[in-house]
């Protein structure tokens, strides 16, 4: 397919005050800047605070996600999250006050409070996370006077979760909004002892397609538990014995990095940063993990478990680099960890990275995923689709990596898409996450529709 | 999930929404505004919002939806967001070129109480491009309340009359459908022999096929001249009493076009309602083709009626289309047992229960404001044939085990849907082959060996 960008050559899709928000690997010498906020009039593929709040708490299973708001918010994340539950199904539900004139123009308290009455003589949840978004944080309503009252009432937690959308335009805001309630949640009350433990918690792993049970069937072969998981697939009752564990392993550093230095200083609970995407860094993450132990019984399972593992990773990656390789692919996700590990799977299929960027990645994550890509690789900051579309077609991309909004831009450029972003079912972990990938992103980049887009009318034999 | 409701009697909630059968007013807006030739929408409030309703259009259309954002952050909750519209409506000119801005509000703006109609005169607008807004705050309505009410900033803004004689065209209004719903009543129309003016129009736009290149702002949507001309109508006919009424009661008010309110055209009896409003406007004969489709759904009607006469069904989702497809549903014989809709508006409930009196149906359950918490408690009550509704609707079909047929909006785990109608004559046949095999397909699962039957 021939493509010309659908923005005219002297709007060249780069607003000038972007232009510090992208660079190339090699011929730039300022840095990326990722903290401002986003442009008034872009049209950015960020969230909002809510948003970040609900992704991090949301896999909580046993507990009530009550939305304090218009409908809105609840309805547009009702059910989207890809984590999975061996349990409680409770969090798939869509919870909220639906807030309406009157409450906002004479407050919400009251309408909260009965909800949170309702909720709890009805559902009998172990917790009720209440997040606040932006039009009951514009009224100053005082969600958390409220869940105060309703927890002594019901003498369950009521946890408020402050994510009024607009005080920043940055998911990362609401990740820490969402640490801020786990750690209310886990903070053991006065004279509750928590018993020490050999078992390690998993920070930022969402368990998307039971990706956390796939980490786990690994840990406790090399002869590991986990104890929790922050906060794929788990329960109120799991997560208050979080201070017990001897380790956390951080995943998703950008939502959970904060809480795990927090632990350490309210626990003393060491923490590791680990990755599970992709077999070498599963692999190391194993290896990390295995040394902290310093057992040498996990050492000797743990390097088995590489063994055999990596093998079929391999004989699967050789069977389609030859179809792959050369080809030039695109990333833009969320997060920064989940980027340096498709930049590391693609690189190992002998794919040539040409743009990344991510959403809420921090000036250290970009210089480090600078280093790992060759000269000549653009990189995006909050990337607007006009952005994306510019450089897919200027850099004639095969594949992009990245998340819903971006799916049907990428093809309607011709442009095969990797779904990696946090609604997902089918998991990406691990080894058997790895060979998945290389399947996927072989299924997308040549598959044999692409003959009919890329060729004139009529003809469609390559 | 998949049981989602409380041990125990059934006891509908009293407080708050539980799996919401409804969406906030500004992704109606934008949807609205996406049926605009080369407009691009743009959300007055913060980020998340945006990012959201960008999303869920994604999701359901299976094609980008482009929109913009003020971006408010913290300063423009306390100072007012005049200052960032009007950043943004200069950068979005700047950068991405549209004719036109249609700008709505959200919660948050509505509540800081931002006056749009002075930021836009205060901004700067190119020369021969246009930005015009709706109010659409979320904590009131639905979406199909911001579908509404970008309509009505839509003819507002831009339709004008030059006071002649009225030209013989014919405005349409169509309703919260998809694009392929869209094409079938242009087509229709066209059929007739009447020119017509449709907005908004998404054909084209959130079903744009996949040419040579991408254009942001694909060939689709109602062109602003068109619409400008569309006071100079001679009859506006507006599908859809929450979508689209009260925007041609302004029309009417504004340029003297007199408008007919009509249900969405699904089912036979709307449809037919459809080209007899444009056959008494126009004073055109019904052309024998359409007489032929109109014969064969019939025709299909009796070959298949055996199939799900007397069938229970619960049919959710927004009143305009429930309304209508509730009467196509009686026009088969089936009994409507639970009929829901998330939307307000107290019509609703009066208007489907003298359908089902009339009928002669007695017993069913009728509620607007409600959501999928309710239906699935009367289900487990009492349980139904046949679901009919949005994706939502799988958790209550797998919990209870009851087949579904999805239509409406959302649907996110299929796909085609946007392009197939389920208005006109062609939509009566798609709809009674999707009602028809499902049941079959049901049947067939559920048979015993011995009544497997090759010929249903
Ligand atoms: S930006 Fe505000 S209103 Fe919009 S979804 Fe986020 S919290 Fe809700």
């Amino acid at each position: 397919m021939e493509n010309t960008c659908s923005q005219t050559p002297e709007q060249d899709a780069l607003i000038t005050e972007r232009q510090h928000s992208i660079v190339t690997t090699g011929n730039t010498k300022t840095s990326i800047n990722c903290t401002d906020d986003s442009l008034a009039g872009s049209v950015s593929q960020r969230a909002c605070v809510f948003c970040g709040a609900r992704v991090v708490l949301n896999p909580v299973t046993d507990a009530v996600h009550l939305v304090h708001g218009p409908i809105g918010c609840a309805a547009y994340t009702y059910d989207i999250r890809g984590s999975l539950s061996s349990g409680s199904e409770m969090y798939r539900r869509s919870f909220s006050t639906d807030m309406k004139e009157k409450d906002v123009i004479f407050g919400g308290e009251k309408k909260l409070a009965a909800c949170l009455a309702e909720l709890a003589e009805k559902h009998h949840p172990p917790a009720i996370f209440v997040y606040s978004t932006c039009v009951s944080g514009m009224i100053g309503d005082d969600i958390v006077a409220v869940c105060k009252e309703a927890s002594l009432t019901y003498d369950i937690d009521v946890i408020p979760v402050e994510s009024s959308g607009f005080i920043s335009g940055n998911k990362i805001v609401g990740y820490r909004a969402a640490g801020e309630a786990l750690l209310r949640l886990i903070t053991p009350k006065e004279g509750e002892v928590i018993e020490k433990t050999r078992k390690l918690n998993f920070l930022g792993e969402y368990n998307l397609g039971g990706e956390k049970w796939v980490v786990e069937r690994y840990l406790r072969e090399i002869g590991i538990e986990i104890n929790v998981a922050f906060t794929g697939d788990s329960t109120v009752k799991a997560l208050k014995k979080a201070p017990g564990s001897c380790l956390n392993i951080v995943q998703c550093t950008g939502s959970m990095h904060w809480v795990a230095n927090q632990m350490y200083e309210a626990f003393g609970i060491p923490y590791l940063d680990v990755n599970f995407f992709g077999a070498e860094n599963t692999a190391e993450s194993l290896r990390k993990i295995a040394a902290f132990y310093d057992d040498p019984e996990i050492s000797a399972r743990t390097e088995a478990l590489i063994e055999r593992e990596m093998q079929a990773v391999k004989d699967v990656n050789e069977k389609y680099r030859k179809s792959l390789e050369g080809k030039r692919a695109a990333i833009y996700v969320g997060g920064a960890f989940k980027a340096f590990a498709i930049i590391r799977q693609l690189t190992e299929l002998g794919m040539e990275i040409v743009l990344t960027g991510t959403q809420t990645g921090k000036k250290t994550e970009y210089e480090r995923m600078g280093s790992l890509l060759n000269e000549g690789t653009v990189i995006i900051d909050d990337a607007n689709p006009a952005e994306i579309e510019k450089f897919l077609i200027e850099k004639k991309v095969d594949v992009m990596a990245g998340g819903v909004k971006e799916r049907f831009l990428a093809y309607k450029l011709g442009v095969g898409f990797i779904d990696h972003n946090h609604d997902r079912k089918d998991g990406l972990i691990g080894f058997e996450g790895a060979i998945r990938f290389t399947k996927e992103v072989y299924a997308t980049t040549c598959s044999p529709v692409w003959k009919y887009v890329r060729h004139e009318y009529g003809e469609t034999d390559q | 999930m998949l049981d989602c409701t409380p041990k125990g009697p059934v006891d509908t909630h009293k407080t708050g929404t539980i799996n919401p059968i409804k969406t906030c007013q500004p992704l109606g807006a934008m949807y609205a505004a996406l049926g605009i030739h080369g407009c691009l929408p743009h959300s007055h409030g913060s980020q998340g919002c945006c990012a959201y309703h960008r999303m869920a259009l994604t999701r359901h259309f299976r094609d980008p939806a482009m929109a913009s954002s003020s971006s408010f952050t913290e300063g423009a909750s306390v100072f007012g967001g005049a200052g960032n519209l009007k950043t943004s409506i200069k950068n979005v000119f700047a950068i991405y070129n549209p004719d036109i801005i249609a700008v709505h509000t959200t919660c948050l703006s509505e509540t800081i109480g931002d006056d749009l109609p002075t930021i836009i005169k205060q901004s700067e607008i190119p020369e021969g491009k246009y930005v015009i807004h709706a109010n659409t705050p979320s904590y009131h309505g639905s979406h199909i309340t911001g579908f509404s009410n970008m309509c009505k900033g839509i003819v507002s803004y831009l339709a004008e009359s030059d006071g002649n004689p009225k030209k013989e065209q014919l405005n349409i209004f169509p309703g919260f459908v998809n694009p392929g719903d869209m094409r079938e009543v242009q087509r229709i129309v066209t059929e007739m022999g009447i020119p017509s003016i449709m907005y908004p129009d998404t054909t084209d736009v959130m079903d744009s096929p996949l040419l040579k290149t991408y254009e942001m702002y694909p060939s689709g949507g109602a062109k602003i001249e068109d619409i400008r001309d569309s006071g100079n109508s001679k009859l506006t006919l507006a599908l859809g009493a929450w979508s689209s009424a009260e925007a041609a009661a302004i029309l009417q008010d504004k340029c003297g076009v007199p408008g007919v309110p009509l249900k969405l055209p699904i089912g036979v009896k709307a449809t037919d309602a459809l080209i007899m409003a444009v056959k008494d406007g126009f004073g055109v004969d019904v052309p024998a083709s359409l007489e032929i489709e109109r014969g064969q759904v019939i025709d299909t009607m009796i070959d298949t009626h055996f199939h799900y006469q007397g069938k229970t069904v619960a049919v959710f989702g927004d009143p305009d289309l429930v309304i209508a497809l509730t009467e196509f549903l009686i026009t088969l014989g089936m009994i409507p047992k639970y009929v829901i809709t998330g939307t307000n508006g107290k019509n609703f409930e009066k208007i489907i229960n003298e359908m089902l009196e009339e009928a002669g149906i007695e017993g069913s359950k009728v509620k607007a404001e409600g959501d999928l918490f309710d239906l699935h408690e009367w289900i487990k009550e009492e349980s139904v044939d046949l679901l009919m509704g949005n994706s939502h609707g799988k958790y209550i079909a797998r919990a209870e085990d009851i087949p579904l047929v999805r239509v409406g909006f959302p649907i996110s785990d299929r796909a085609v849907h946007p392009l197939m109608p389920v208005t006109g004559y062609r939509g009566c046949l798609r709809l009674i082959e999707m009602i028809s095999n499902t049941l079959l397909d049901r049947r067939d699962r559920d048979a015993a060996d011995e009544d497997y039957e090759l010929v249903l």
